[in-house]
This record gives structure tokens, sequence and C-alpha cells, in this order.
């Protein structure tokens, strides 16, 4: 699903973020990406997203070379991908729906099908009924799994999540990790950037170490 | 498709949503652009009325003769029928002394003063509407130089030259009205485009949000074009207003004015047509200024 061949980032300012990265996640996997803060996951998902671009080596995502991905095609990878962020990035104007539908919209579903999805998706992540609340008045732990359930909504083969539990306590943690497994029961790959390592033994999941922009243990 | 439709129409109305919930700031920016739009729609009737009035002049179009003080009644009138006969005159008119006299009366507001002479001092009138085959102005000089020579008339004129002079005015008034009307036209994108600017930045988040789920531009442009086009089409109807609300003030004393050099002519107003393209120009005018700020803004908003 994700094959990284001797990848390098480098910003003006910090020259080795990423220094020769070479692994490989294959489908249906789930994973996670380890290290201190600083260490480089946050970059290494970015380029997977398509936030910045790589200075050396090439990402395959799916089989197709990132590096060759023009500024056009960038929302249609996009779409493939379900990211998760620690501030969950909800629209704090929009209901609860209305955020989900979002992937939909753009997707041009009908509306039909965008009611039907937003709650099913709803019903998976335990928000049910909280469709037409705002995300300000829920609370973190229900906000993420709005985030979570925006991100699948679209059925993405490939869950990017970064510090998905950074913000929630030990029990609202473990409730979002049971989702993260639940949708790799149905094949979806799942790749975690986390600094929490209880969770990661808990799961007994892959695990890939960064230090410094290297992989050190994969 | 349907759901295409309903997309748009949800960005259409969450745009004018947008706009309702700060509403003295849009109220500001469309009282800006309607200004603009109104004071090109003024201008426009100004000229417009104007042209129409010089074209009524134009068809009264005459050589006025004034005869001889000694010259009678009776030799006036045979005047009037030999010049009727004139291969060239189409028709003319015979203004008597003594009508001359009232007519002086009614419209100078100097008929005290005539009463205060013994005698009637104006000569008699001979008014020559030349045929319509006569077009340029040689042609009218020739006309004019040929009946000066009859021993009958005192003096001749025609009323072009004020005319052209007043035509060449009206060129150039266009022309500036135009020019005006084109910077003003500029003005209204501009301010559309500042403030979609302003709706950019300060949904700075929203955009990179949508951009991280996989929006493309034209998806997230397309609640801010809506909205360009809600700020013009407003600012285009309240222009409609302000310009009808003005000409309505403006209507009685402009009409006074013509009916004192001319027969009586209403003043025009925006035609439904007119109202329908000025209220639509102003639409697109939002819809361009909003478009051409997204085009070079949109880029530059990327997820960090």
């Amino acid at each position: 699903m994700i094959k990284f061949d001797r990848v390098s980032k480098g910003y003006p300012e910090v020259s080795d973020a990423l220094v020769n990265v070479s692994f490989t996640i294959n489908k249906g996997e789930m994973a996670f990406l380890t290290g201190h803060s600083g260490a480089g996951k946050s970059t290494l998902l970015k380029l997977i997203a398509l936030i910045e671009s790589v200075s050396q080596g090439q990402i395959f995502l799916d089989g197709q070379n990132l590096n060759q991905v023009s500024q056009r095609e960038i929302p249609f990878i996009r779409r493939k991908l379900g990211l998760i962020f620690q501030d969950y990035k909800l629209l704090n104007d929009r209901t609860v729906a209305e955020n989900i539908a979002l992937p939909l919209l753009i997707a041009g579903y009908n509306h039909h099908d965008i009611k039907r999805r937003i709650r099913a998706v709803l019903d998976k992540v335990g928000l049910a009924g909280k469709e037409k609340n705002y995300p300000l008045s829920l609370s973190g732990g229900e906000q993420q799994r709005v985030g979570i359930a925006r991100a699948v909504v679209n059925k993405p083969s490939l869950i990017l999540a970064d510090e998905p539990t950074g913000n929630l306590d030990p029990e609202l943690s473990k409730e979002i990790m049971c989702l993260f497994k639940q949708f790799r029961q149905v094949g979806v790959t799942v790749f975690i950037a986390t600094h929490d390592l209880s969770q990661v033994v808990e799961s007994g999941c892959r695990q890939l170490i960064l230090e410094q922009g290297r992989l050190v243990s994969d | 498709m349907k759901g295409f439709f309903i997309a748009h129409l949800q960005a259409l109305l969450f745009s004018l949503g947008q706009q309702l919930r700060a509403p003295i700031s849009s109220l500001l920016t469309i009282a800006v652009l309607s200004i603009s739009i109104a004071l090109s729609g003024l201008f426009y009737l100004l000229v417009k009325n104007m042209s129409h009035l010089t074209g009524q002049i134009e068809t009264s179009n005459q050589i006025t003769l004034f005869l001889e003080q000694q010259v009678s009644e009776q030799e006036g009138q045979q005047l009037q029928r030999w010049l009727e006969k004139h291969r060239n005159i189409q028709a003319t008119r015979l203004i008597t002394k003594a009508e001359g006299l009232k007519e002086f009366e009614s419209y100078s507001g100097f008929g005290d003063a005539l009463k205060a002479l013994n005698s009637n001092p104006l000569p008699m009138v001979v008014q020559v509407f030349p045929r319509s085959n006569l077009t340029t102005q040689q042609q009218f000089q020739q006309l004019l130089d040929e009946l000066k020579g009859l021993p009958e008339i005192f003096s001749a004129k025609i009323d072009m030259q004020w005319l052209q002079r007043l035509k060449a005015i009206i060129v150039l008034v266009e022309r500036g009205v135009l020019v005006l009307a084109s910077i003003l036209a500029f003005a209204v994108i501009f301010i559309t485009g500042n403030t979609i600017r302003l709706e950019l930045q300060n949904r700075q988040e929203e955009v990179v949000i949508k951009k991280l789920v996989g929006a493309t531009d034209g998806f997230i442009a397309c609640p801010f074009l809506y909205s360009g086009f809600w700020y013009g089409l407003s600012a285009g109807i309240l222009a409609w207003i302000m310009i009808t609300g003005l000409m309505t003030l403006l209507q009685s004393p402009m009409e006074q004015l013509t009916r004192l050099y001319l027969d009586y002519r209403e003043i025009d107003f925006l035609s439904v047509e007119e109202s329908l393209i000025l209220i639509t120009i102003s639409s697109l005018l939002g819809v361009v200024g909003s478009w051409g700020v997204l085009k070079t803004q949109l880029n530059r908003l990327k997820p960090e």
C-alpha cells in the first residue's frame, strides 16, 4: 500500500527531517510510527498525504509514484486517504453531520446517499443521534470520533492518523484504538503516528521507530 | 446530475447565509458597490435623455426668415405661397406681427415691456421647413443664401450651428461617461475582490480542511464565487432603487426645463431591459472580482 524508497526530506531550516527512509506497508496492515517529538513522524505522514514533497527518493501509494503527481491530481489522491489529526480539524461552524458530509459532497455523492452514509458511520463511531450537534458542544473524545467518522465515511483504503489520541485520556484513547482495529478488520490499511508506546505494545502491531529522521527499527 | 445542482444550490444559499450573518459589513460593502453602479447608471440616463432631446431638435430643423418691416401682411402671404412651391421646401408657416407679439408675451415674460412701446416692433416671420432630402450643411447653406437674396427678407438664419456644437458636446459627454463607467466597473471588481480576499482570510482554516479532505480548488472557490455574485446582485438592485429614486426627485424640474425649450417630453427612466442589464452586469462584476482573487490567492493557502 505504502512504499518508501530511500526517502529524504529537508527543510531550509532543518536539513535532515527525514534521512534515507525505506519501508513498505502492505494492504490491510496496521502499523505504528513512533519516536520522540521532532523525530520526523509528522513529516513522514505529510509526505504520504502530499502536504509536503520529498527532497530525494520515491514514495509509492497503491503503486502510484507520488513524485509524478501533478498539482491538479492531488485532491483526487487525497480522496483515497482518510486523514485524522491530533487537533481534529473540524469546522466548528458546521454541525457534526455537515462535517462528515464534506468528503462526500466533494466526491459528488447525492443527497440520499450522503444521509444514509452519515447515519451508518455515526453509528459505527458511537455518536448516533449527534448529527445536529456542533463540534464545540462535544467532548474531546467525541470530537475525535467525528474526525474519524469524516475520515472513513468515503471508505478510503488507507487511514493516516497523526497522534489521534494525543489530546485524550487513556480510557478514551483505548476506545479510539478499538475503532482503528475494527477498520483494519474490514481490510483498511491503518498507519498511526504516536508517541504513546503503551498503545503500541498493547496492540501487538508492527512498529516503526524514527530517531532524528532515520528509521532505526522496523 | 441532480446531486450536482443540489450541491451548488446549497453553496449558493450557504454563501447568502454567511452574508446575512454579518449584516453590517455586508451592507457597507454593498452600499459602496451600489453607489459606483448607480453613478454609472445615472450618467447613462443623462446621456440617453440628452441625445433624445437633440433628436427632437433635429427633426424640427428649420430656417427662420425675418421679413422687412415695411412688408405688408398680404405681401407676406404671397411670399409664403411662392416659397411653398420651392423644390427644396417642404412646408412654411407665417407668423404675423400680432401672432409674434402674442408668442413673445407668453414665452419670454417680457410682455409688459412691449406694452410700453407704441407700436409692435416685431417683424413678420416665415418659418421654412426644408425637404428631408436636404441633408448636408452645404445644401442648407445654398438654400439659405438663395432666400437671403429675396428683397422682402431682412435676415435669415438656420438653427444648425448651436445644434452641431451641442451634438459635439454630447459625443464628448458620451465618451466621458463610457470612460467613467469603465473606471467604476473596475472599482466594483476591486472592491468585491478585496471583500472576498478578506473572507478568504477569515475562512482560511476551512479552506485548508477542505483541501485536506480532497476538495479541488473549484469546489473550494464555489461558495466564494457565489458570495461575489450575491454582492453584485444586491448592489445592482440597490443601485436600481437609488437611480429610480433620484430620477423621481429630478423628474419634475427636468421636465419643466425641457418644456421651456421644446415640446413637452417625458424624462426617460431605465427601461425593464436596461434595468435587467444593469443588475446582470453588476452581478457579473461581482463574480469577476471574486474570481480574480480566488485565482491568485487560493493556491497560496496550503495545509501545513
